[in-house]
């Protein structure tokens, strides 16, 4: 990030590391969208929170993601070193020492989960421990490596934060959080599937088995559009069980439609040359907006229209 | 170890110092406002 490279490679760097490389380190960028689908989680859970104590809730759900995504770079900082997007993040850098990294994912871990039992309720504690853990063990260091898959059943790691939010306030988990976890789930794979597509050399040279690079182009687009499918009757169960209003009813149906027009172009394609892939771009972006705009639903019809 | 080089270390240790002595202000004064929010909350129970 800012500071400069004292040795190349992976060896112990001479110099101590940066402060601005151990917050390279937590991806506060990706973090946006784990805070504030975790906030909406919480203002839509029903029950009241000292506001400090959700700041603090906020805070420990920054914070785990922040530790998760350090012990993703410990543990795959050889991988990053090969590929270009990633190559110049602080440990294949050569800014930072594996053992700091590692030091500081593990502390920032165990902090945070503490703060949030502490502060709000264990329950609460205990499903954001077991989203780092899975984030860490079961996708980074089992699924990642081994399996095309590895998106689907990792991309439960972020999924946790809104059902963290809303346990943080009632101090249990009910269908609504269930449904939005489902959302996020089920939104996961067209959303980074549409990114491998036009990365896909950056993961090849790696080895890492993402579909496009294993199954090819053909059946990503498929499974592309096949997961947006499944992920639009995610997206209407909250209207089906009555859990959300109108506001959400009409964001969702004209969002799910929006989402499903641009998979659907992904989906007919066969562009292979990434320079060239504008709608998977569009895809891929619109697919962050669509998250945004669905949880914000959300909170504006559990909250502001109650 | 060159004169410059030690002048780097010094200062990152100076910069990381700097932020640590920040983040422990601001736990103090986090740790404080939720002693008061629980308090407060077993007060109205």
């Amino acid at each position: 990030m800012a500071s400069t490279p004292i040795m190349s490679g992976l060896n112990t760097p001479a110099m101590p590391a940066h402060w601005r490389d151990f917050l390279a380190l937590t991806k506060p960028r990706v973090m946006t969208l784990v805070v504030f689908t975790g906030l909406c989680g919480l203002l839509a859970a029903p029950g009241h929170i000292h506001p400090v104590l959700a700041f603090t809730a906020i805070l420990c759900i920054a914070l785990g993601a922040g530790a998760a995504a350090t012990l993703n770079q410990w543990w795959e900082a050889d991988i990053d070193a090969k590929m270009k997007r990633t190559a110049n993040r602080p440990l294949p850098a050569g800014r930072m020492d594996r053992q700091s990294a590692l030091h500081f994912g593990v502390g920032l871990s165990v902090f945070s989960v503490i703060l949030l039992g502490m502060a709000t309720n264990w329950f609460a504690a205990i499903v954001l421990a077991v989203s780092i853990l899975f984030y860490v063990f079961i996708y980074t260091i089992w699924l990642k490596p081994r399996t095309a898959q590895n998106i689907v059943i990792g991309g439960a790691a972020g999924a946790f934060p809104p059902v963290i939010g809303w346990a943080a306030v009632t101090g249990d988990v009910s269908a609504l959080p269930v449904a939005l976890f489902l959302l996020i789930f089920f939104w996961t794979p067209p959303h980074f599937w549409a990114l491998a597509l036009f990365v896909k050399t950056d993961y090849a040279a790696a080895g890492i088995p993402m579909l496009p690079v294993v199954s090819g182009e053909v059946a990503t687009r498929r499974q592309i559009w096949l997961y947006t499918a499944i992920m639009a009757v995610a997206a209407l169960v909250p209207v089906l069980l009555r859990l959300t209003g109108l506001v959400y009813g009409v964001t969702a149906l004209a969002g799910t439609a929006l989402f499903a027009v641009f998979a659907f172009q992904v989906y007919r394609r066969r562009e292979s040359d990434p320079a060239r892939m504008a709608p998977e771009r569009r895809l891929f972006k619109y697919s962050i907006l669509y998250l945004f705009l669905l949880f914000g639903a959300v909170v504006v019809d559990r909250w502001v229209l109650a | 170890m060159t004169p410059e080089e030690q002048d780097q270390i010094r200062a990152r240790q100076k910069s990381r110092a700097l932020v640590t002595g920040l983040l422990l202000g601001f736990l103090v004064i986090l740790f404080f406002a939720i002693t008061l929010a629980k308090i407060g909350a077993s007060h109205s129970i």
